[in-house]
């Protein structure tokens, strides 16, 4: 019952900090409101028993990522932003569309799991599981997404590098 | 098993005297880190206040509440009280999983001398150190001053720098021990080899590159001498702390010192052996002589912490950043890798 309560509890913070991250108007407190919604989401995936995801979760995306995320807008120096009305085509395609995918999603749940809850436990969630799922039976995908994020990261090293130094460098080799 | 009333009642006053313990600890920290440095640099620190000052922490924290509070005009309130809010609850949440003995019997009810055994213990203490970076990096960012936010910029690169480093360090203890929880760690490390030499991580699991790596890690985590740089006096004024007084400035600078005192009962649990050490005596002392082995180890790396602050000069901010990520970075992986061979070669 307790853990039932507290799911709701996580659950209804972490759809207020989604809300309040779109209502902001300054880049900042959208982050913030981010991390608030990571950390929730860390609660959830504890009370269904997955406590090594959500360490990870809290290390890695409230700790890590969006640290960077907070660092580089006051890098830039960001202010408010400007209100511009929004536009139509969100209002008229994004919402219905928005509504649709919530509702076939709500249906498929409901259909597919029943309503029960998950209990504590249920889920893979010690790090010796999910150390061997990674290792063993999802030992491809794993390494292939490491190739993935090898790329991504070469990526980065090019485009901030200067291209001018680079060429200065070849020519004096 | 105990009934839920007295796992209420039990978990309370622990977490009373573990807070108790740990601010006088804080106060007293600091206490020693002035007089220690004061003997470095050939003075007497404080002598004041009490037989050899030992009451100026408490002078200093009246002091501090009865001090004028200012909130510049310029600052973006929210944020700017909500700062070392952060910083201070990160760094005093991160003691409810250290353990500081074995489990004791008081008043029938059996129960383990640390707040809660999680078994993911030690991820808990990284998560909550990695939030801590949100106190530092949004008081330079909310205080609206150049200085306040270089050094907010600077801790925050720098945190997250080392914290990879510090992580890799610590995954080495992992394998060796196989599981998250402090308790089943130190544990681990109890008995000898070679009929005397204790079976401390750092000796039998071979991590003493990883113990050097986590202690230079740890100083540029808790911002201290070397890697002061985001409140380096001569450059940023006092960087992100620079418009903050009176308690404010003491909530950071509390936070300081319990990230420090973490720290330091991470590396005892991990690396030394924990509460391990010789046990005799009457039964009042066998409950008592494992938490003065820890206190002990614990002391020792804050002193190590007040003497490298009393003999190091600061780095230079590139040096700092090449060292973490072309040092220790290569060394913490190519510890880990090896630890890895070794204990798949053994098993």
């Amino acid at each position: 019952m307790i853990h039932l309560i507290l799911f709701l509890i996580f659950g209804a913070i972490c759809v207020a900090g989604a809300v309040n991250l779109l209502a902001q108007r300054h880049p900042i407190n959208s982050a913030l409101s981010l991390v608030v919604v990571m950390g929730s989401l860390a609660g959830e995936y504890l009370l269904l028993g997955a406590e090594f995801v959500a360490a990870i979760q809290v290390i890695i995306y409230a700790g890590a990522i969006m640290v960077l995320f907070v660092f580089v807008i006051m890098l830039l120096n960001a202010g408010a932003e400007e209100d511009t009305g929004g536009s139509r085509v969100a209002l008229l395609f994004g919402v219905p569309g928005m509504l649709i995918g919530t509702v076939l999603m709500a249906w498929v749940l409901l259909e597919r799991s029943g309503t029960q809850a998950v209990s504590m436990g249920a889920l893979p969630g010690p790090p010796k599981t999910i150390g061997w799922l990674l290792f063993h039976d999802f030992l491809l995908p794993f390494e292939v997404t490491s190739v993935l994020v090898l790329i991504a990261i070469m990526g980065a090293v090019v485009l901030a590098s200067h291209p001018e130094s680079v060429q200065q460098r070849n020519k004096e080799s | 098993m105990l009934s839920i009333e007295t796992f209420v009642i039990v978990s309370v006053i622990k977490i009373v005297i573990a807070l108790f313990v740990l601010l006088t600890a804080v106060a007293y920290t600091v206490w020693l880190e002035r007089k220690v440095v004061g003997h470095i640099q050939n003075r007497w620190g404080p002598t004041r206040v009490g037989p050899f000052g030992l009451l100026q922490p408490l002078a200093d924290g009246i002091k501090f509440l009865f001090k004028e509070d200012l909130t510049p005009p310029h600052v973006y309130k929210p944020l700017y009280i909500a700062a070392p809010m952060i910083a201070l609850v990160c760094a005093l949440t991160s003691i409810s999983v250290i353990p500081v003995g074995n489990w004791v019997t008081v008043a029938g009810v059996h129960t383990p001398l640390q707040i809660t055994d999680l078994n993911i213990g030690l991820l808990l203490i990284l998560g909550i150190t990695s939030m801590g970076v949100y106190g530092v990096a949004l008081a330079g960012w909310s205080s609206n001053n150049k200085y306040s936010l270089l050094g907010g910029l600077r801790a925050s690169a720098q945190m997250v720098s080392y914290e990879v480093s510090l992580g890799l360090s610590l995954v080495g203890v992992l394998i060796v021990a196989g599981s998250f929880s402090l308790r089943d760690i130190v544990e681990a490390q109890g008995g000898h080899f070679w009929g005397f030499i204790p079976k401390w991580n750092i000796f039998y699991g071979g991590q003493i590159v990883a113990f050097f790596i986590y202690l230079i890690s740890a100083y540029a985590e808790t911002n201290r001498v070397p890697f002061d740089l985001p409140e380096a006096e001569s450059e940023l004024v006092a960087g992100y702390h620079t418009e903050y007084s009176a308690m404010k400035f003491a909530m950071f600078f509390m936070a300081e010192y319990a990230n420090m005192i973490t720290v330091a009962c991470v590396a005892s649990l991990l690396f030394l052996g924990g509460w391990h050490g010789p046990v005799f005596g009457p039964p009042i002392l066998q409950a008592l002589l494992p938490i003065f082995w820890f206190v002990l180890r614990v002391f020792a790396f804050l002193f190590i912490y007040i003497w490298v602050r009393g003999t190091l000069p600061r780095f230079r901010y590139d040096q700092l950043m090449a060292f973490g990520w072309k040092v220790l970075l290569p060394l913490a992986i190519a510890n880990l890798v090896i630890t890895a061979l070794v204990v798949t070669l053994r098993s």
